[in-house]
């Protein structure tokens, strides 16, 4: 199979191909509602001795319920075997390729995972004193110092859960520190092809989003950046590179117009996988920075979380941290500390710890020089597979990209009707996960591609087969798919017009009842 | 180092070559020499797998681990093998949100019933995909209930966990809602005090059952204060107190919140934890974050889906109802886990087993003289008391002793914070007889 013209001097023949054969689990799984037998159980507790009061003798009747609340009865068997036949239907990275642009879904190590598994890290109370916890508070200032020399920045919190509550926290440290210059400002910048986190999170921080179009490179437009930028605007939000995957080459100009207008910058981590150890948010001029975890520094991303989205800043933002923070005493030892002119909590404790461990796990395991690697590797990736894709799919923009590039199936779409969906269905049947798609917003038909530097020469070499194959006019009726999977394609439209959130709340419950 | 990246030094020659490049740095030749770092990362070298397990090992080994009395939103419950186990086999944990639903079947399956589960626990229809965490799922709270109501103004009860408060007004720096706290009087929420001040009427009221310091609160009680506020109440409960206790929403919640901690997850240091979110029919298209709904595919069999997307940032960017992307799936995955290990009668016989152990930790610690009660209100898995000895030294003491005594906790003006005033104390259906013998005894020793 060719891999495309004569660009193939990479070995695609089979081996290290990591796709996953098609899922097994073919047949739909009854809910664990539905394998319910009232009166079986598989629950035992352990043995107290202590007097068996009966509810009426410990809470006042009127707080009791009339009725046991109904759950699930079933025994431990069929519990386990429900779950193992639902992780059938279900594709990850640890089966195959997952080429998801901007998610960043790389492996997993799996030190990481019995790293964060050790009891003396996941059996520690989040309330117990400083005195008692100091592995924990030299691991999370151990992480936050090394966070803070990858993106040269001064200090940071670990408090964000997430990516979007990452964002967040920087535009409320962006509000704090203008109040403390004594003004207010009530515009955010955000380029037309941002993350939709990003203007969500601005109307979070009690701003008005403003946007700056790309201009024909694929990078923001100086001239409208220019146009928007006044004494009202609190600052810009950046993701570099950007979500074309394109670096944004006039970064520094941009730094200097938004400070020249007294606003701040923030860096959306997204992206950092593709420059760790090639340049860093703060020599760029960022002011605000934050990371997602579970992208770049392979938190496994659990079906949808929990990551970590800490935020570091440069000097002058430090005092407004979120706290409690973990700080080095003059004797050595751990202690916490909340900075004088703290925004307050974004976490009801200190942030998703064990993510926090595994991370640094992740970084010790890398290193300096790993992390270099990993970026050199997601570069050469997504450059390899583009020049393998391009003439078959649109690339909009030139420049060379990064980590990861936007194609676009418009051409393929006006040749006989094949949507970036369609092409994304298909690849499912192919054993890949699908790309991004319909993102970002400015791309017709976009197919957002990141094959990250964990995938090897094979399996990228593989997937170009894949995707060139579907676009070869091969009389195969793509809207068709996918026809291998453990459902074919799935009713959004019904899914949202008889809204059924919940097994109660299914037809057949209404009528039983 | 670099274990992960897999290509050979020919692969990498082979790739450069075919794209007309000499190096590695090549490839960053769009990035401005004035930009790029000289010398590369100030970090060691990478270390081999066993060198680094080593280093965690010893950072682990450097906390305590005590037995365990304290709460104050974070339990030290058991977790079967089971929900130590099925939630973390590889293809939950590897994979992401489920935006290609025909590869996705198991995740969203396991996410539709978690919905279900939150719905029964909290009495309310609809409950969401998950929240980072209890506060979390407060403030989401308060964006949907003042977007209902169309007013800014929140009473607070004094009795909600100080953390989540704390990131109540954190966020309200951004969103403009004006929190007013309602005080305590006797343990629970004194609504009668509450009166529309210069912030206005409230468009929400939040209180907690059992609130910071254990104790059970009237909802319906709040139920009529928001009514006759024209106001919509949001409770935040503990789940575990489900098992024995009437539900937020049968008592009248317009929204539930609660953490799910206690369901499968480890103490963890706080996080990751689970922000659980349940509401009425009405609220829907306000519901932040993902809603898995059940239809078919295209040959008419069952498929579950994330659906209403058009709430979501993702489509509706800067007028979504909420900001929030990832979320705690894999959590939310070993909460149902957990519940469903449990069942019905497992669910109630952990909160009475709770309870029991408070109760007889409680009468335990009583006996000593010179302690009290904070709050006469009734309690069940959790209660404060006033002790004759600064409580922040008491579980400095304790710990001596291999307890971790509670936590300290502060009322003032009736509103719970961090201080020295009491100790917050918390018996889970882990702490045997013998175990609560032996901290009593070392309590009354390190008061004598």
């Amino acid at each position: 199979m060719s891999s495309g013209g004569d660009t193939t001097a990479v070995d695609a023949a089979p081996g290290g191909r990591a796709r996953s054969a098609p899922l097994i689990g073919r047949d739909t799984e009854p809910t664990i509602f539905e394998m319910s037998v009232p009166g079986r159980s598989g629950w035992s507790f352990p043995r107290t001795d202590l007097p068996e009061w009966a509810p009426e003798e410990l809470v006042p009747a009127q707080f009791l319920r009339p009725a046991p609340l109904p759950l699930p009865e079933v025994s431990e068997r069929d519990l386990v075997g429900h779950m193992t036949r639902l992780t059938h239907r279900q594709y990850s990275v640890d089966l195959g390729a997952y080429p998801l642009g901007s998610c960043t879904m790389k492996y997993n190590p799996k030190a990481c995972d019995e790293a964060a598994s050790l009891p003396g890290l996941a059996a520690i109370h989040p309330a117990a004193p400083a005195g008692l916890i100091q592995g924990w508070l030299e691991l999370l200032w151990r992480l936050g110092d090394a966070l803070c020399r990858i993106t040269g920045m001064s200090a940071v919190t670990l408090q964000p859960p997430a990516g979007a509550a990452g964002e967040l926290t920087g535009l409320l440290l962006m509000r704090a520190w203008h109040e403390a210059q004594g003004r207010r400002r009530s515009k955010v910048l955000i380029p037309d092809s941002a993350h939709g986190t990003n203007p969500a999170s601005v109307t979070l921080g009690g701003y008005q989003t403003v946007t700056v179009p790309t201009d024909h490179r694929g990078l923001l437009d100086m001239a409208a950046l220019a146009d928007r930028l006044d004494d009202d605007v609190a600052g810009i939000m950046l993701t570099n590179p950007n979500t074309l995957g394109l670096f944004e080459e006039d970064i520094a100009a941009i730094a200097a117009a938004v400070h020249g207008a007294g606003g701040l910058l923030y860096y959306d981590g997204a992206n950092l996988n593709a420059i760790l150890g090639v340049t860093r948010p703060g020599d760029m001029g960022f002011d605000i920075v934050h990371l997602n975890l579970h992208k770049t520094f392979a938190v496994p991303h659990g079906g949808g979380g929990p990551g970590a989205g800490p935020v570091a800043v440069s000097p002058r933002l430090a005092d407004f941290l979120p706290g409690p923070l973990p700080a080095q005493a003059a004797d050595g030892s751990f202690e916490w500390m909340t900075p004088p002119r703290s925004i307050g909590r974004i976490h009801s404790w200190h942030g998703n710890a064990l993510a926090l461990a595994r991370a640094y796990t992740y970084i010790l395991l890398n290193g300096g020089d790993g992390l270099r690697r990993v970026a050199d590797g997601a570069v050469l990736n997504a450059r390899w597979l583009r020049q393998q894709l391009a003439g078959t799919y649109q690339i909009p923009f030139e420049r060379p990209n990064l980590h990861e590039f936007v194609a676009s199936a418009s051409a393929l779409k006006q040749a006989r009707g094949l949507r970036a969906l369609d092409v994304a269905k298909r690849l499912l049947e192919e054993g890949f996960h699908a790309p991004t798609i319909y993102f970002p917003l400015i791309v017709e038909e976009a197919l957002m591609i990141e094959p990250t530097e964990t995938e090897s020469p094979q399996t990228v070499a593989a997937l170009a087969d894949a995707l060139l194959r579907i676009a070869a006019d091969d009389g195969d009726d793509a809207h068709q798919a996918p026809r291998t999977t453990p459902v074919s394609r799935v009713d959004e439209a019904r899914a949202a017009r008889v809204l059924i959130p919940t097994w109660d709340a299914r037809p057949e419950a209404e009528t039983a009842k | 180092m670099g274990h992960y990246v897999p290509h050979t030094d020919e692969e990498l020659a082979a790739m450069l070559a075919s794209l007309g490049l000499a190096t590695l740095d090549d490839l960053f030749a769009v990035v401005p020499a004035a930009l790029r770092l000289a010398g590369g990362l100030s970090l060691d070298d990478g270390l081999s797998e066993a060198d680094t397990l080593e280093a965690m090992e010893q950072l682990a080994g450097r906390n305590d681990r005590l037995i365990c009395f304290a709460g104050a939103g974070a339990y030290d419950h058991g977790i079967p093998a089971a929900t130590r186990s099925l939630p973390f086999r590889s293809e939950f944990v590897t994979a992401y949100t489920p935006y290609q639903p025909e590869v996705a079947q198991g995740v969203l399956q396991a996410l539709f019933e978690y919905q279900t589960l939150v719905s029964r626990l909290s009495g309310l229809p609809i409950a969401n995909a998950s929240l980072y965490d209890g506060a979390a799922a407060t403030v989401e709270a308060v964006n949907l209930a003042t977007a209902a109501a169309g007013r800014e103004t929140v009473w607070v009860s004094g009795g909600l966990h100080p953390h989540w408060r704390a990131v109540l007004r954190t966020y309200a720096a951004g969103s403009g809602h004006r929190l007013v706290d309602v005080a305590l009087r006797y343990g629970v929420t004194d609504w009668s005090q509450a009166a529309d001040g210069e912030k206005g009427a409230p468009g929400a009221l939040i209180v907690s059952s059992p609130n910071y310091l254990g104790c059970l609160e009237d909802v319906a009680a709040a139920r009529q204060a928001a009514d006759r506020n024209g106001a919509r109440l949001i409770v935040a409960a503990d789940p575990v107190a489900a098992g024995l206790l009437r539900s937020p929403g049968e008592q009248g919640a317009d929204v539930v919140v609660g953490e799910g901690q206690p369901f499968g997850t480890p103490l963890s240091l706080g996080g990751p934890y689970l922000g659980l979110f349940a509401c009425r029919a009405e609220h829907v298209r306000r519901l932040p974050g993902r809603l898995v709904g059940e239809t078919v595919d295209t040959e008419g069999r069952r498929a579950y889906v994330t659906t209403l997307r058009a709430r979501e940032q993702d489509i509706r960017r800067a007028k979504a109802t909420s900001n929030v992307c990832t979320n705690q799936t894999l959590i939310a995955i070993c909460c149902m886990v957990q519940l469903a290990w449990l069942g019905t009668g497992g669910l109630r016989e952990l909160a009475l087993r709770c309870a029991r152990a408070t109760r007889y930790t409680r009468e335990a610690l009583l006996a000593i003289p010179g302690v009290e009660p904070l709050a006469p209100a009734p309690v069940l898995r959790e209660f404060a008391l006033r002790l004759p000895v600064d409580p922040h030294v008491v579980v400095d003491r304790l710990a001596d002793e291999g307890f971790l005594a509670g936590v300290p906790v502060g009322v003032a003006n009736g509103v719970t914070g961090d201080g020295g005033d009491g100790l917050l104390i918390a018996a889970t259906e882990r702490r045997t007889r013998a175990q609560i013998d032996a901290y009593a005894a070392a309590m009354e020793k390190v008061l004598a």
